[in-house]
């Protein structure tokens, strides 16, 4: 064995040390001053020293900016802490396979095996629990990697695994051990009633497998059983809440340019005609919260693979990613024990979403990043991708029975087990402690080469069906492609990334960068050739029946058999109980100030408002070279785009449009209002770039705390209404949505819920993108015109959270009135009357001026009386930050003011305003007083401070 | 007169072909994707192609170091076709992590593809590197280019500014410092500088995105044939691409796509 040390020449800076020290400071330890991290490898082989020479020089060390060593004593020594992380027995290092091929590129064959590990030296006073601190929390995740000892064994003996069938008692059980099993595997009491009569009826206990199996198909994470429940509203039982709500409206508005809605793994519409968009949105909580980067990372691998296992496989094109998490800023001795630092949660998760997303070569054009306080110990990561396939495959494939089960992709290791059941349940301060082993290991390079090999055999029609391993693993995907004909699945075939692994573990593991396909027998050999060329594994594990039986079999021993009918439909259906009562806050009664200066400063520093650059510019928004309005626009590329428009295909001028609605301040006080708010928003922004309502579809995403309480289902109940509603009415249907339920932390006895918080994401068609518009006022001189009347809605606004009060009078939404005004904006747009347009949302019409100046690098006077009300107003304070929906702020040239208002007849609009060359944003007050005045630079800069890292 | 066939070399990771593809059929030419494997087990051959370019993308998950695999992999196992496709007065074109694999292959600045200076002795082979950002983070930002009039590159004739994107984490040019920039990179090798929106070529970061010394953002062999840059030309090629659109009109094309009109256009006069 040799051990190969790589840095840095010292007079090369550290980029990669340097901020892991900005790290460390992150975590509250200040006295680190420099890391320099040290490469290791180890080669399992004999090699010559003109041979090791050759793999260093050529391969492992840059010969310009890198010094290597040999089988020599470690670099390090005095003056450094050290520590040294490898990764564990068995854990397959991605890096590891790279080499192995990289050197026999060399023309070294003898190298039977590679190990990596990272060496820190750690310059600065620490103390032992410091320095655990640090390992702990950012150089080692013990599920993977572990500190690395004197003389510890590198290249260790796998374990191996002997089969032995595992039964589990269940007929003869005592109430005790029922109850035991129950927690285990997260059954309710219904659930395992069921499932004990089922195997009464068969006369024998269950595998494990086949309980796993259960417990996978069943979880509220696979099934949404709470979305499905007959739920009790006062008088009123809805008989599955998600059919009579949300999925209500899609059905009678009944587009037919909606191609699939909620059945398969994202919603599809048609775009062109020849060509179909689909699109889904994924959370991936629990995981971000103990593991961010690995758990983000697998977040934006799972949502992509269910782009590829949409129709018969679509190519993704967009991603666009909303976080929720603590403040930043909040301190340390408050944390809970076992939390992560938000900063930390923040980092990690952009790492993650970065790494990964870049890594495909898919642009990430949109997003939003909120902040919350009881988002500290459960931070939300929502994921989205959209996709682009032929129109004729859109629909969900049907394979026949006699097809074979071919697993694509990654191999399968131990990685997320019981990720699915982790993820449905409440997260505790000892959740980070154990929950590791959920978070799973990503390899974006071999998801890429999945992508690129599953493209080329949709086009040449070599699979009848295809569906993503994601939560759930196989357990889920086969289980759930299988039900209508049966399968049986030989699951000693299912390649392994090392050995040990028991039957059951291989049937759930959650390994990433998998899909599973039904391949017609005579595709198979040309299916599996197209795969070895492209780099990326594909095994045949089984064949599909027509006995709708799930048959596993491990080395020719039969260990499941589960009847298709009762793992699929012998779940009792959830019954639950809900109340909700409009909550009652301060009313605020904090003077109005004279100079509003302050508070709209104020406003744009803000962690919701605040300029999220930092984040964007780490993702690779151009890439595919379709983007047409990017998140960053304005005279120096940095104000806030509304919402983002790729133009997919190089030969035609139509354009796709993503936006996005959020706004869980409202759900405070009405979550009603709270969900027609967040349609708003998302629509207004389409609306803000040159789009239309012709053809908008919505997801949804809730996340809510514990839906077992039922004010908390109460207020779901109420917000899956307004979704029915607003959506019948905008005629923009919901084509797909997710739940993550049970968002809450357990924290010194006291039960702390996320605020109730629904992502509404749109997606619209633009027939010219040549007739996009952004945000940024254009030229001085013209007028600015707010259209939308404001009303005194200041409850849930980022102006009375400043003030610390969260106030009653949520904004409302009129969503008939809406339509006609968004409708009219739109054609006025379309016409060329509209130079520059941006939606008021947090901070109204004083964050929205404001925003449009310093992007536009123009100033602007803006006048307070002239803004339309809906009532009277007497405080300046509430006009300028009012949250009213349903408004825009709009630059038109003096010549077409007269048009423009003709166009815009019957909707209440005014010219406030006007765009001026002085670089200074004056608004004057009800009785022409100057109430804000201030050069649009000190307004950018409050903006962009906060998350200058 | 028969169009001029481009070749897009594929390997695990590269992830830009597909727009890289685009730029060069609108330009004119007949593109064919190709993985690296078919020209290794040769069945195709690089000496039927006019053009090779290497797309963006993170090849081999950018393992060890930005590009190396891949580079490795072309130098040892297609270095002579390599060598000799140039000879013949073919071009090639490194994209990002194409320019990375071509300095790291040591086909840049000047090919050293069949020296025995490169790797397997001791030697002053290495002259030129492409190392992290100053920044130490992945950073997509549209930067201002200015191009070096006495730079004989082929790609950049009659081009004097550039605007386009980059979008990488190791981008950064190094010159060891005991050699220094005049005798690792001759003046003739450097196309392009990045520059602030005046074309001063000593502008700081951001304008200097990854920290590159004397502001060097592509660089080209002696020939004129052989151009690698960190910048993406593929990704403007339209008006419609550039940031500011919207504030100035949409021209018809971007400022990238005469990068492609040129390689096309010496390629036909083959």
């Amino acid at each position: 064995m040799h051990r190969i040390e790589v840095r840095l020449k010292h007079d090369f800076p550290d980029a990669g040390g340097l901020g892991l020290v900005r790290d460390i400071h992150d975590l509250g330890i200040t006295t680190v001053s420099d890391i320099r991290v040290v490469d290791i490898y180890w080669l399992d082989a004999d090699l010559t020293s003109a041979e090791l020479e050759l793999i260093c020089r050529s391969l492992l060390a840059d010969p310009v900016t890198q010094e290597y060593q040999y089988d020599q004593d470690s670099w390090g020594g005095d003056g450094y802490h050290i520590v040294e992380v490898a990764y564990n027995a068995g854990v397959a290092d991605p890096v590891e396979a790279t080499i192995m091929k990289a050197v026999r590129d060399l023309g070294i064959e003898k190298v039977r095996a590679v190990r990596t590990a990272k060496r820190y030296l750690i310059e600065g006073q620490l103390d032992k629990r410091q320095l655990e601190v640090i390992c702990n929390r950012l150089l080692v995740n013990p599920i993977i990697q572990h500190v690395v000892e004197q003389g510890a064994v590198i290249f260790p003996e796998n374990p191996q695994y002997r089969f032995k069938l595992e039964r589990i008692d269940i007929l003869k059980s005592t109430e005790g051990e029922l109850l035991k099993i129950r927690q285990q595997f997260g059954f309710s009491d219904d659930e395992l009633r069921a499932i004990i009569d089922y195997f009464h009826r068969r006369g024998q206990d269950p595998t494990d497998v086949e309980l796993e199996t259960l417990a996978q198909t069943w979880s509220e994470h696979c099934v949404h059983k709470t979305f499905k429940g007959r739920i009790k509203f006062g008088d009123i039982t809805v008989d599955n809440l998600l059919r009579s709500t949300i999925m209500k409206a899609t059905e009678e508005l009944n587009k037919p340019w909606c191609l699939s809605v909620f059945e398969d793994n994202a919603g599809v519409i048609d775009f062109d005609g020849q060509w179909a968009l689909c699109f889904k949105v994924e959370t991936h909580n629990h995981p971000s919260a103990v593991e961010p980067y690995g758990g983000a990372a697998t977040g934006i691998g799972g949502v992509v693979r269910d782009i590829m296992g949409t129709g018969l496989g679509a190519k993704p094109i967009l991603n666009t990613d909303v976080f929720c998490f603590g403040p930043p800023d909040f301190p340390y001795d408050r944390l809970p024990r076992g939390v992560l630092h938000p900063r930390r949660i923040f980092k990690g998760v952009r790492a993650g979403v970065a790494d990964y997303g870049n890594r495909l070569g898919i642009p990430t054009l949109n997003g939003a990043v909120l902040f919350d306080e009881r988002y500290v110990a459960n931070p939300l990561v929502f994921c989205g991708t959209v996709g682009l396939l032929p129109r004729k495959i859109s629909q969900m494939g049907q394979q026949s029975s006699g097809d074979l089960v071919v697993l694509a992709g990654g191999k399968t290791g131990r990685d997320g087990i019981h990720g699915v059941t982790f993820a449905s349940e409440q997260l505790t301060e000892e959740s980070t402690a154990v929950s590791y082993s959920s978070v799973q290991i990503g390899d974006p390079i071999v998801e890429k080469k999945l992508i690129d090999a599953l493209l080329q055999a949709r086009d040449r029609g070599l699979y009848s069906r295809i569906t993503d391993c994601g939560g759930g693993g196989l357990s889920s995907a086969v289980g759930e492609m299988a039900e209508d004909t049966g399968v049986r699945v030989y699951l000693e075939k299912v390649p392994l990334k090392y050995a040990g692994l028991s039957y059951s573990e291989i049937w759930i593991s959650e390994s990433q960068e998998r899909m599973a396909l039904a391949v017609p027998p005579n595709c198979v050999e040309e299916l599996l050739t197209i795969f070895a060329n492209n780099d990326v594994e594909a095994t045949v594990i089984g064949e599909f029946t027509n006995d709708r039986r799930l048959q596993l079999f491990y080395q020719g021993n039969p260990v499941c058999d589960l009847n298709m009918e009762f793992l699929h439909h012998g779940r009792p259906q959830l019954t639950a109980e809900t109340v909700w009562e409009k909550p009652w806050h301060d009313e605020p009664d904090f003077a109005p100030p004279q100079d509003l200066t302050k508070s709209l400063l104020n406003v744009l520093g803000a962690w919701d408002v605040c300029s999220k650059e930092w984040v964007i510019r780490q993702y690779d928004h151009e890439v595919q070279g379709g983007s047409v309005l990017k998140p960053l626009v304005g005279k120096n590329n940095d104000g806030p785009g509304d919402a983002a428009i790729i133009k997919p295909l190089p030969d035609s001028k139509k354009g796709v449009i993503v936006s996005n609605g959020i706004n869980p301040k409202y759900g405070e006080i009405d979550p009603y209002w709270m969900a027609a708010s967040a349609i708003d928003e998302a629509l207004r922004q389409i609306i803000a770039v040159g789009g239309n309502l012709k053809r908008v579809a919505l997801l949804d995403n809730f996340c809510w705390g514990n839906t077992s309480r039922p004010d908390m289902l109460g207020a779901l109940v109420q917000a899956a209404q307004a979704c029915h509603d607003m959506a019948v009415v905008f005629e923009t249907p919901f084509i797909s949505g997710k739940d993550s339920l049970n968002n809450e932390f357990q924290f010194e006895g006291k039960v702390i819920s996320v605020p109730h918080t629904l992502l509404i994401s749109a997606i619209g068609v633009m027939e010219d993108v040549s007739r996009a518009i952004s945000m940024d006022f254009k030229q001085a001189g013209d007028l600015i015109y707010l259209v939308g009347t404001t009303s005194s809605e200041m409850g849930g606004s980022e102006y009375f959270r400043l003030n610390a009060f969260i106030g009653n009078t949520v904004p409302e939404v009129n969503p008939h009135e809406a339509k006609e005004l968004m409708n009219k904006l739109s054609e006025a747009t379309e016409k060329g009357l509209v130079k520059a347009c941006h939606d008021l949302s947090e901070g109204g019409l004083g964050d929205a001026v404001a925003e449009m100046a310093f992007a536009g690098g123009l100033g602007a006077i803006v006048h307070l009386k002239s803004v339309p009300l809906e009532e009277s107003i007497d405080r300046e304070d509430f006009i300028l930050f009012s949250e009213s929906n349903t408004r825009f702020l709009v630059e038109v040239a003096p010549g077409n003011g007269a048009e423009f208002e003709k166009m815009m007849e019957g909707i209440k609009l005014a010219a406030i305003g006007q765009v001026t060359d002085a670089e200074t944003l004056e608004i004057y007050g009800l009785n022409g007083r100057k109430v804000v005045d201030t050069s649009i630079h000190e307004l950018k800069d409050a903006w962009q401070r906060p998350i200058r890292w | 007169m028969s169009k001029v066939r481009t070749l897009i070399l594929l390997a695990p990771g590269t992830n830009c072909d597909v727009e890289t593809e685009v730029a060069f059929q609108q330009a004119g030419a007949e593109t064919f994707s190709v993985h690296i494997g078919e020209l290794i087990r040769r069945e195709k051959r690089l000496s039927d192609y006019h053009i090779m370019v290497i797309p963006g993308g993170f090849t081999y998950g950018d393992d060890i170091s930005a590009g190396k695999v891949l580079a490795n992999e072309l130098r040892l196992k297609l270095g002579e076709d390599v060598e000799r496709f140039v000879e013949k007065g073919g071009l090639i074109l490194g994209i990002c992590n194409g320019f990375q694999v071509l300095v790291k292959a040591g086909i840049l600045p000047d090919s050293l593809l069949t020296s025995p200076l490169k790797g397997e002795e001791q030697g002053e082979g290495d002259k030129i590197t492409l190392s992290v950002n100053d920044s130490g983070r992945f950073e997509c930002r549209w930067v201002y280019l200015s191009v070096n009039q006495e730079s004989p590159c082929v790609f950049t004739k009659g081009i004097a500014h550039m605007y386009l994107p980059v979008a990488h984490g190791a981008g950064k040019v190094v010159v060891p410092r005991d050699i220094g920039l005049a005798r690792g990179l001759p003046h003739l090798n450097t196309v392009l500088y990045y520059t602030d929106e005046h074309g001063n070529t000593s502008a700081g970061y951001p304008y200097n995105p990854n920290g590159s010394v004397g502001n060097i953002a592509g660089i080209c062999d002696s020939s004129g044939r052989v151009f690698g840059l960190m910048p993406h030309p593929e990704r403007h090629i339209r008006g419609t691409q550039h940031p500011r659109w919207t504030r100035r009109g949409a021209e018809d094309y971007g400022d990238g796509f005469q990068v492609f009109l040129n390689a096309v256009e010496w390629a036909g006069n083959l």
